[in-house]
């Protein structure tokens, strides 16, 4: 029998606000354990939130990006539950009035696209951190997370496979970065995901039992938890068996998901409304306010660099899939009228070092200036194509003018006809055999005699006149 | 003279003449703490070296001409669910026993702004649930009136401290008629603001919907006074009402010609004390002799508030209850095998009987499918009494019973009149649960000569006209001079 998987996710991101969701603290990552933190996010007796406007601004933006439906009127409710890093025994959360409902996100999976309904997206704020490995006897609570917003996104069951489900989180994750909501940086968990998941046989309009998975720490992970608990689902019932309603965790390194507790145990969280917090309205000038600094989306800028710059749909995918790059690319074509020139560029040797180096677009210290400087120089032959890699190389690391990184070097192409002619006579000189080998028919040999002289040249020479000048000599 | 006698007003205004330095004061009403709060029992921790160096540092700095605020220099108490800055904070409970707050309520350092002098913090029932004080981990806190009888509950301490000239004026929490009720049986006067009038910051929540801190006082004055130093809009507690507050001292007027006074039928039938009854209405009738229209009006469904109010604060405060898990601070009980066990040690040892009784009430009133049939009941019952009061009020500029339909009952009496007590919530609960300023004013004295306490509940956001209604009633009478005949010194 052939089955369907059934895939619901719920995402959490962390807001990039300044500071906490309800009080003044700062939200920045990896500081000294309870360090940032004061008397309403360690919940000490009496203290009383206050909501940070921001952080509902950004769960607006991010609802609007989602093409979600905006609540006019809706508030904070209690979830209660006890645990160490919850300092208040209760969670600031969205029960039944969430800020962001009914949206849908496009993706592109083998060229299909698919629409992935948004079921909702609440604000709330998130726990602290268990430290468990310091001492042998003990676990330390670190509450600097205490209190940091999130926003939590609810998915429709719409998605069929690992493979849609990784692409939903890659588009998710790029339009969160776009709307500079959320950094959506999954290895410091400002992005975290849990999957429900089904199967049932093909056909079949009633869904299967689900499970809940746990502990996902990358998109690779969300894939491959997808694909083991879908086959764990259709080897049960396959054997005859029924799939029991519990949370699963994954453990990545084993590849194994495990039973963590069945859905009859659930918590009862007792759900009721803040108190201390008033409900909240949100007015149209507002929502219109905030939807006008939504920039163009990630999908809209792809379909534009087609159509605008005849772009490959592959380029204007990767062009696109960070605002960073986006933004260079288009400081440069404003400079520079080879849209295809700069794209290669870019998701060549600037991604490649980008990467190398591991840093951020934004810390590259080429400017789109230099960049199509450095164009200039090989349009107007100044450098050569190999030559100017080891330029760009240079200016990737001391950010310099590329014509200051030619004039110093000395690297300026060769493009004296007699001055060449000298060099390709000697190199002719000494590689009589390969000579020979050309004027025999083997023409690859021309190829040998090139890199010859571009190294006598150190690479200087202009490569189209060292192939004119060869061939001349050669058949002298 | 016994300056610790004086009403706020009055030593104010010999400091200001610098006939008085706030020592003298402070020193005077220490030795009136030492003299009898052995047997009144009012104070759980008492900042007296505090106390004197603070009036001490306050004399030496105030230049000779120098006006200073009503409040300087002059001592005041706080019930101990209200956090102070550097003195320890219990809320009468062993989960607390040695919290030392690191930041002040606003309340408090709005008082502390304009120099008042905190002696200390007065006695309460544990987490403020309680009608006795029987149920803080400390002691009983009894009546100057006759130290048999309880103080009321849970502002008890307020109360009794006021009462018995051992601070000028406290800072109490009223979340269903703890501090009115007390400041009832100890003949004293006392105002809960309108929900969103004070500040809650700091204090330390039980009913976070209700909640309010209000002034328990000697006279409406000095309420007036100290009420226009706490209340108005403050950014960390997001539930403070934008509206601005007015002069409420300077409006204070003998004058109650034309008020529309509603008696309300449904707090003087059965229940109430004969005692009492008469007491109010004899008061009621005097305001009508001053120039008040006094008609009846009926609230009929204030008769469930009692219900209401029991289902909305125990909810909340079984929520707000949960951070004292002996993870961060307060008791914990040590070397538990696991995370469970410390919670349910920690609690079951740290909180005493009345306390676990509302949070096991609220966690069932909150828990799926009982949800709808208590809280949610209990949220519409609030807006039904809210929308009667409202339309009383279309009629009325304000509404007249009795606060408590007894005078101070016996330590003990508590068991056999459980339900008396509860009942007790009718006088007090609606205007907790409608949001609505209340005030209490010594109105006479039964048979056994203990205070009986008149209230009076207003609009939203109207104090100004309780304050006048008051005002009137104590200019033309002299229930507030009267104290306790302290025989028993």
């Amino acid at each position: 029998m052939k089955y369907e998987v059934v895939i619901g996710l719920e995402v959490h991101a962390e807001l990039s606000t300044q500071s906490k969701a309800f009080c003044g603290c700062s939200t920045k990552f990896g500081a000294v354990p309870n360090t940032q933190c004061c008397p309403v996010c360690i919940g000490m007796p009496g203290v009383l939130p206050v909501i940070n406007k921001k952080a509902l601004e950004y769960t607006i933006k991010a609802g609007l990006a989602l093409n979600c439906r905006i609540a006019r009127y809706t508030k904070m409710d209690r979830k209660n539950y006890f645990y160490p890093d919850l300092p208040r025994a209760c969670q600031i959360s969205q029960y039944d009035v969430p800020v962001c409902q009914n949206g849908y996100l496009d993706i592109v999976v083998n060229g299909q696209t698919r629409r992935i309904g948004i079921n909702r997206i609440h604000l709330e704020e998130d726990a602290g951190k268990l430290l468990h490995d310091q001492y042998a006897d003990s676990t330390l609570v670190d509450l600097n997370r205490s209190g940091v917003p999130l926003i939590e996104i609810v998915t429709e069951p719409d998605l069929r496979s690992a493979e849609e489900a990784k692409v939903f989180l890659e588009t998710l994750r790029s339009i969160l970065r776009y709307i500079d909501v959320s950094d959506c940086k999954m290895e410091e968990g400002s992005l975290r995901c849990d999957v429900n998941i089904s199967v049932r046989p093909e056909g079949q309009k009633e869904f299967g039992v689900r499970t809940e998975m746990k502990n996902l720490n990358s998109f690779r992970a969300v894939y491959r938890a997808i694909e083991y608990e879908a086959n764990r689902q259709i080897s049960i019932l396959e054997e005859g068996g029924t799939v029991l309603r519990e949370t699963r965790r994954w453990d990545d390194s084993a590849g194994k998901s495990f039973s963590m507790r069945a859905k009859e145990h659930a918590q009862d969280y007792r759900y009721f409304p803040e108190p201390d917090l008033p409900p909240i309205e949100i007015d149209d000038e507002w929502v219109e306010e905030i939807r006008k600094q939504i920039p163009e989306l990630p999908a809209q800028k792809q379909r534009r660099y087609v159509e605008e710059f005849g772009l490959p749909e592959y380029d204007a995918g990767i062009l696109t899939s960070s605002r960073d790059l986006a933004d260079y690319f288009e400081r440069c074509v404003k400079l520079y009228e080879n849209p295809k020139t700069i794209s290669n560029w870019l998701m060549g040797d600037f991604l490649r070092l980008v990467n190398e180096k591991n840093i951020e677009i934004s810390d590259v210290p080429v400017t789109p200036e230099n960049l199509v400087k450095l164009f200039k120089l090989i349009d107007s032959k100044v450098i050569s194509g190999p030559i100017a890699k080891t330029v760009f190389e240079e200016m990737f690391d001391t950010g310099k003018d590329p014509e200051a990184i030619v004039e110093e070097k000395g690297l300026k192409q060769i493009t004296d006809r007699d001055e060449l002619v000298k060099v390709i006579k000697k190199v002719l000189a000494e590689n009589p055999k390969s000579v020979e080998d050309y004027k025999n028919g083997k023409k690859k040999a021309l190829g040998f005699l090139v890199g010859q002289t571009m190294k006598a040249t150190k690479g200087k020479a202009n490569p189209q006149l060292v192939n004119e000048i060869l061939l001349e000599e050669l058949e002298k | 003279m016994e300056l610790y006698k004086l009403t706020v007003h009055e030593a104010a205004d010999l400091i200001n003449k610098r006939e008085v330095t706030s020592q003298q004061i402070v020193q005077s009403t220490l030795q009136q703490i030492n003299e009898v709060d052995k047997d009144v029992k009012a104070f759980i921790t008492l900042a007296d070296e505090r106390a004197l160096e603070e009036s001490r540092q306050l004399d030496a700095s105030v230049a000779d001409e120098e006006g200073l605020s009503v409040l300087a220099g002059i001592p005041f108490g706080v019930e101990d669910n209200i956090c102070t800055e550097g003195v320890r904070t219990t809320c009468a409970s062993k989960m607390l026993e040695n919290f030392v707050p690191p930041y002040s309520a606003t309340v408090v350092s709005r008082i502390a702004q304009q120099k008042g002098i905190l002696m200390g913090k007065l006695n309460t029932d544990e987490f403020s649930m309680g009608l006795t004080t029987e149920s803080s981990y400390f002691h009983e806190t009894r009546n100057p009136w006759d130290l048999n009888r309880i103080a009321g509950g849970a502002s008890a301490g307020a109360a009794a401290a006021v009462a018995a000239d051992e601070v000028f004026y406290a800072l109490a929490t009223d979340t269903g008629g703890s501090l009115r009720r007390a400041a009832a049986f100890c003949g004293v006067v006392g105002l809960k603001p309108t929900y969103g009038m004070v500040s809650r910051y700091g204090v330390i929540s039980s009913g976070s919907s209700m909640d309010q801190v209000g002034p328990v006082a000697k006279d409406v004055k000095d309420c007036a006074i100290v009420f226009q130093a706490i209340a108005g809009r403050d950014m960390a507690d997001p539930m403070t009402a934008k509206a601005m507050t007015s002069n409420y001292v300077q409006a204070l007027a003998d004058d109650v010609n034309g008020l529309r006074i509603g008696l309300l039928r449904e707090c003087f039938d059965q229940g109430v004390d004969k005692d009492v009854k008469d007491a109010v209405l004899n008061a009621v009738k005097s305001l009508e002799g001053l120039g008040a229209h006094v008609e009846e009006v009926s609230l009929p469904s204030i008769e469930h508030a009692p219900a209401a109010y029991c289902v909305i604060l125990s909810a909340e405060a079984s929520s707000n209850l949960g951070r004292y898990d002996g993870i961060k601070y307060g008791y914990r009980v040590e070397r538990c095998q696991d995370l469970d066990e410390l919670y349910k040690k920690t609690r079951t040892q740290g909180f005493g009987d009345e306390v676990k009784l509302r949070v096991m009430l609220g966690t069932y009133a909150l828990s799926a499918g009982n949800y709808e049939r208590y809280y949610l009941q209990a949220l519409k019952i609030r807006t039904i009494i809210k929308n009667e009061f409202e339309k009383a009020f279309e009629k009325f500029d304000i509404i007249v019973l009795p606060t408590c339909p007894t005078t101070a009952l016996r330590f003990g009496d508590k068991v056999d009149n459980a339900l008396a007590i509860f009942l007790a919530d009718k006088y007090t609960a609606p205007a907790s649960i409608a949001g609505l300023p209340a005030i209490t004013v010594p109105c006479g004295f039964d048979t056994k000569g203990l205070p009986i306490g008149m209230q009076f509940i207003g609009k939203a956001f109207d104090e100004s006209t309780l304050f006048r209604a008051a005002f009137t009633f104590e200019q033309n009478t002299d229930y507030h001079i009267k104290r306790p005949a302290i025989d028993w010194r």
